[in-house]
C-alpha cells in the first residue's frame, strides 16, 4: 500500500466521522427559554449589591410588596391592601392570601418586616424612608404596620422602588442576615425558583417555574399585575462575546439577547427570525460626573460652563447612531416620567462654545487640564469620553483624557487624591432611568459632602430640598419641589445629564409576551 | 533517570514560588479594586471600605501574601470574591472543557500535521509539498479568533452542521460532546497544524537523506515502512518538542477560543477573574497553568529517552 493511498483512507475515515457528527442536531429542542443577559450572574444577594444582574435575578426569585406599573404608578403586589391613618403617621399593610415561599412555608408579616429592615439598612432611599419610621411591627400573620415620626411621601416610593436596591421579600431567617453579609440560602416567593445545584458561574443560571406561586388577578403591567410563569424553565446563558451571542440567536441556539451590541443591531434587524423589542421604554440616562473636591470643578461657575459647552445629541449619536434608539431630553428626571420638566434648561446643553469660554473667563479658569477618565471596555460608554474631550476643548477647557478599563475607573473614582496624584476630575457613566426618577432616588444629587457618592458634592441647600421632597405627600407639591431641585442642580451642578437611550432586546420570533418594564422580567413570556 | 526526575521535580518548587510571588504582586499593583466591583455603582466609600475589610484586602500586601501562601501550602486556595464558591470547586468545574479542548486540539493537530508534513517531505517539490507549505503560512498568519468566526460563519450559520457555541459535558453523551468541540478544536488546531507540518517536513527531509534510509530502501523495504519506521521515528525528537511547546502554547490559545465559542473552561474563568479582579481565582489558575507548563516539559524530556535510547540524563 502506498503512502498516498494510506493518506486517502485517512481522509475518507475523517469524512465519514464528520458526516456522522454533522447529522447530530445543532440546537436541542427543549421547552426551555434560553437567554443571554447583559452580564453573568455572580452575586445572588440583590440587597447586598446594587449590580443590575443581581437585581434582575431578584425579580425572578423574589416578590415585592409594591411594584411600579406601566404608567409609573406604584401598585400593591404581594399586598392585598394597605391603608394610611388620617394623621398619615400609621401605615397598615395586609398580605394576600396563599403566598408561599419556595420551601412551601407561608409568607408572614414577620418575614416582611425583617426583609424591609435589612433592605432599608442598605439602600439609600430605604435609609431615607426609615429615618421617618419609629417602628415596623408585625400585628398578625398577615398584617404589619409602620409607625412614622412625621408624614412622608417616601413610603410608597421606596417600597415600590423598581431598581437597585429593590425591597425584595425573604423569609425571616434569611432576612436576619446582616445587610453587610451575603445571604447563603436562596428561598424566595417569586414566580421562579433558583436552581442552586445547576448554577455554574460563568456558564449558566437556571430557574424553574414555581408551581405554587399565586399571581394577582390583574393583567401584567410594567412590574405590577399578575406574574404568570408560562415557561417551565429559564436558563441565563453566559456568553461574554457579543458576536457569539448574536450568532447563537441567529442559529436558534438561544431565544433572547438582552443587551445586543449597538453595531450588531442592524444584523439582527435584518434576520427574518428575529424581532427587536424596546423592553425598557423609560430607557437609560448618560451622565458626566464632577469631582467637586478639586480645581477647577470645586467652583460651581466652572461646572455651569460645562452645561454651555456640551450637547446631548453628539454623545447619543456617537454610541447609538440610529435616532430611534435615543432621545435628546433636557429634563433631569427622565422625559415621560411624572417629574420631568425643562425648567431652567433654556440655552443649556446646546454647545454654545463662545458663551462657555466667556463663563470660564469670568470664573477665573486658569487653564489647568482636567483629568477625564475614559472607560474603554464597556460598549455603551467607550465613545463618550472622546466626545466630551472634543466638546470641552472647544468650550475652552484643557482636557487630559486618560484611558482605562471600567474596573480601574471604578477603583480610581473612589480616590479623593488630587487629579495629578491619581485622582480625577470627570468621568461618564450611565443610569437606568428607573434609578433617576426623583430627587431622592437620584444618587448623584446627594450633596451631603463626605456621605455623598464619589465626586462628593457639598450643598446644604440641595439637601434641604431633597428632605422637603421626602416629607411631601402631595404629588403636585412634590413636582414643584422637583422643579426647584432641577434649578438648584443647574446652579450648583453635581453632574450633567446627557440624554436618554434605549437598547432593544433581540428575541426569536417564537418568543412572545415580553413585558415592557424598567427591568427585564420573564413572567408572561412564552415560547412556541 | 530517577535521580534526574527527582531533581526536575524539586526544581519546580522555586519556579512555582516565583510565579506565586509575581502573580500576587502584579494583581495587587494593577489598578482596580474588587470591593468597588462587588459593591456596585450606587455604593458609598464606606460600603466599599467595609467590603474590602471583609475580603481581607485592608492589611499590608506582605501580610496578605503570607496568609494566602500559608493557606495555599495546605491546598486551600480560598473562596472566589464573587461567586462565594471555593476556587478549587470553580477550577474543578472548568477543568473538563479546557482539558477536552486541549486534548482534541493536539490530537487533531498531530493527526493532520504529521502525515501532511511527512507526505510533503516524501513528495518534496511537488504540488502537494507546495500546497502544504502554502497552507501552513496561511495557518500561521490568521489569528485564532478570525479563524473561529470564519468557521462559525461557514459551518454553523451557513451550512448548519455544527453548533455556534457551547459545550456538552462528556457524561451527557460522547457524540454531542464531540459535536460541540470539533469547531473550536479545529480553530485552535490550525496554527499548530501549520507549525507541526513545517517542522515534520523539515525533520523528515533531513532524515530521508541519511545513509540508513538509503540502506533500508536498497534492501528492498516498502516505502511506507521506510517512511514510518526509519524516517519518521528518527525525526520524532524535534516533532515531539514542537508538540510539547504547542501544548504549553495552547494555554494561551484556549482563552480566545473559549470566548469565541463560549466554552466555560479555565480560559474564560481566567479572563472573567482578571476583569473582575477576583484575586484568589486568578492566583490559583495561574499557578495551575505554571505547574502544567513545568509538568509538560518534564514529560517531554522523558519521552525523548523513549524515542531515542541514546539520550540519557
Amino acid at each position: 500500500m502506498s503512502v498516498l493511498s494510506i493518506a486517502k483512507r485517512g481522509v475518507l475515515a475523517a469524512a465519514v466521522l464528520g458526516a456522522a457528527l454533522i447529522a447530530l442536531p445543532c440546537a436541542a429542542q427543549q421547552p426551555t427559554l434560553k437567554v443571554v443577559m447583559h452580564s453573568d450572574l455572580k452575586i445572588v444577594d440583590p440587597i447586598w449589591t446594587t449590580a443590575y444582574i443581581s437585581r434582575n435575578y431578584g425579580y425572578m426569585v423574589y416578590d415585592t410588596l409594591f411594584a411600579m406599573d406601566a404608567n409609573n404608578e406604584i401598585k400593591p403586589q404581594m399586598l392585598d391592601k394597605y391603608s394610611v391613618s388620617a394623621d398619615q403617621l400609621t401605615w397598615t399593610f395586609t398580605l394576600r392570601d396563599g403566598l408561599l415561599w419556595h420551601d412551601d412555608k407561608p409568607v408572614t408579616a414577620e418575614d416582611c418586616v425583617a426583609s424591609i429592615k435589612r433592605w432599608a439598612a442598605k439602600d439609600s432611599l430605604g435609609q431615607k424612608m426609615n429615618s421617618f419610621v419609629k417602628e415596623w411591627k408585625a400585628v398578625d400573620a398577615k398584617t404589619f404596620t409602620a409607625t412614622l415620626s412625621a408624614p412622608t411621601g417616601l413610603v410608597l416610593l421606596a417600597l415600590g422602588k423598581p431598581s437597585s436596591n429593590v425591597p425584595f421579600m425573604m423569609p425571616k431567617r434569611i432576612a436576619e442576615t446582616s445587610p453587610n453579609e451575603q445571604i447563603k440560602e436562596y428561598v424566595g416567593s417569586g414566580p421562579f425558583v433558583f436552581k442552586v445545584d445547576e448554577w455554574k458561574p460563568g456558564d449558566k443560571a437556571v430557574f424553574v417555574k414555581f408551581a405554587k406561586y399565586k399571581p394577582r388577578a390583574e393583567p401584567p403591567s410594567g412590574l405590577a399585575g399578575g406574574k404568570v410563569a408560562k415557561v417551565d424553565r429559564i436558563e441565563w446563558r453566559a456568553i461574554p462575546d457579543a458576536q457569539t451571542a448574536v450568532n447563537a440567536i441567529i442559529a436558534g441556539e438561544i431565544d433572547m439577547v438582552e443587551d445586543p451590541k449597538s453595531d450588531l443591531i442592524p444584523v439582527l434587524e435584518k434576520d427574518p427570525n428575529i424581532k427587536m423589542f424596546n423592553q425598557n421604554p423609560l430607557g437609560n440616562q448618560y451622565v458626566m460626573r464632577f469631582n467637586t473636591l478639586h480645581k477647577p470643578f470645586d467652583n460651581p461657575k466652572i461646572r455651569q460652563a460645562v452645561f454651555m459647552a456640551l450637547n446631548q445629541e453628539d454623545f447619543l449619536k456617537a454610541v447609538h447612531g440610529d435616532p430611534k434608539y435615543y432621545k435628546v431630553c433636557k429634563a433631569l428626571f427622565i422625559c415621560g416620567s411624572p417629574l420631568a420638566t425643562d425648567k431652567g434648561m433654556e440655552g443649556l446643553l446646546e454647545s454654545n462654545f463662545k458663551k462657555s469660554r466667556e463663563m470660564l473667563k469670568e470664573a477665573g479658569y486658569d487653564g489647568t487640564p482636567v483629568v477625564l477618565m475614559h472607560s474603554t471596555d464597556l460598549e455603551v460608554l467607550t465613545n463618550l469620553a472622546p466626545v466630551a474631550k472634543s466638546l470641552l476643548e472647544r468650550g475652552g477647557f484643557k482636557v487630559d483624557m486618560q484611558s482605562m478599563d471600567w474596573q480601574s475607573l471604578v477603583a480610581r473614582r473612589a480616590k479623593k487624591d488630587p487629579p495629578n496624584a491619581g485622582g480625577w476630575n470627570l468621568f461618564l457613566t450611565n443610569w437606568v432611568a428607573a434609578d433617576v426618577l426623583n430627587p431622592v432616588g437620584t444618587a448623584f444629587l446627594n450633596s451631603s459632602c463626605e456621605k455623598a457618592l464619589f465626586g462628593w458634592p457639598c450643598d446644604p441647600e440641595m439637601e434641604k430640598l431633597r428632605d422637603a421632597f421626602a416629607r411631601e405627600t402631595d404629588p403636585a407639591k412634590q413636582k414643584a419641589i422637583a422643579e426647584q431641585v432641577q434649578l438648584r442642580y443647574l446652579e450648583v451642578p453635581t453632574h450633567v445629564h446627557l440624554g436618554q437611550w434605549y437598547k432593544p432586546v433581540a428575541l426569536r420570533k417564537n418568543v412572545e409576551g415580553m413585558i415592557a418594564a424598567p427591568v427585564p422580567v420573564f413572567w408572561n413570556v412564552s415560547k412556541k | 533517570m530517577w535521580g534526574y526526575l527527582g531533581r526536575r521535580i524539586l526544581s519546580t518548587i522555586p519556579v512555582v514560588l516565583i510565579v506565586a510571588v509575581l502573580i500576587f504582586l502584579m494583581l495587587r499593583l494593577t489598578p482596580g479594586d474588587p470591593a468597588s466591583v462587588i459593591a456596585g455603582d450606587a455604593a458609598t466609600s464606606a460600603d466599599v471600605a467595609e467590603i474590602r475589610e471583609k475580603l481581607g484586602l485592608s492589611g499590608s500586601i506582605v501580610s496578605q501574601f503570607f496568609i494566602w501562601a500559608g493557606h495555599a501550602l495546605q491546598g486551600d486556595f480560598g473562596e472566589s470574591f464573587f461567586y462565594k464558591k471555593t476556587v478549587a470547586s470553580l477550577i474543578a468545574d472548568r477543568l473538563e472543557p479546557t482539558l477536552a479542548l486541549s486534548v482534541l486540539t493536539i490530537i487533531l493537530a498531530t493527526a493532520i500535521a504529521v502525515p501532511l508534513g511527512t507526505i510533503a517531505a516524501y513528495r518534496q517539490g511537488s504540488w502537494i509539498d507546495r500546497g502544504v507549505m502554502g497552507l501552513s503560512v496561511a495557518g500561521f498568519s490568521v489569528p485564532v479568533f478570525v479563524i473561529g468566526y470564519l468557521l462559525i460563519f461557514l459551518f454553523s450559520l451557513h451550512l448548519g452542521w455544527f453548533p455556534v457555541q457551547g459545550y456538552q459535558r462528556l457524561a451527557n453523551g460522547f457524540w454531542g460532546f464531540l459535536h460541540h468541540l470539533i469547531l473550536p478544536a479545529l480553530a485552535l488546531a490550525i496554527v499548530f497544524i501549520a507549525l507541526l507540518a513545517r517542522m515534520t517536513r523539515t525533520s523528515v527531509l533531513e532524515v530521508l537523506n541519511e545513509d540508513y534510509v538509503r540502506t533500508a530502501r536498497a534492501k528492498g523495504l516498502p516505502n511506507l515502512k521506510v517512511l514510518v519506521f526509519h524516517a519518521l521515528r528518527n525525526a520524532a525528537v524535534p516533532i515531539v518538542t514542537v508538540i510539547g511547546i504547542s501544548i504549553a502554547a495552547l494555554l494561551g490559545g484556549v482563552v480566545v477560543t473559549e470566548s469565541v465559542f463560549n466554552i466555560p473552561g479555565l480560559g474564560r474563568l481566567t479572563v472573567d477573574a482578571v476583569l473582575a479582579r477576583d484575586y484568589p481565582t486568578v492566583q490559583a489558575v495561574i499557578l495551575l497553568f505554571s505547574l502544567t507548563y513545568v509538568g509538560i516539559n518534564l514529560v517531554i524530556d522523558v519521552i525523548y529517552t523513549v524515542l531515542d535510547p541514546r539520550i540519557r540524563y
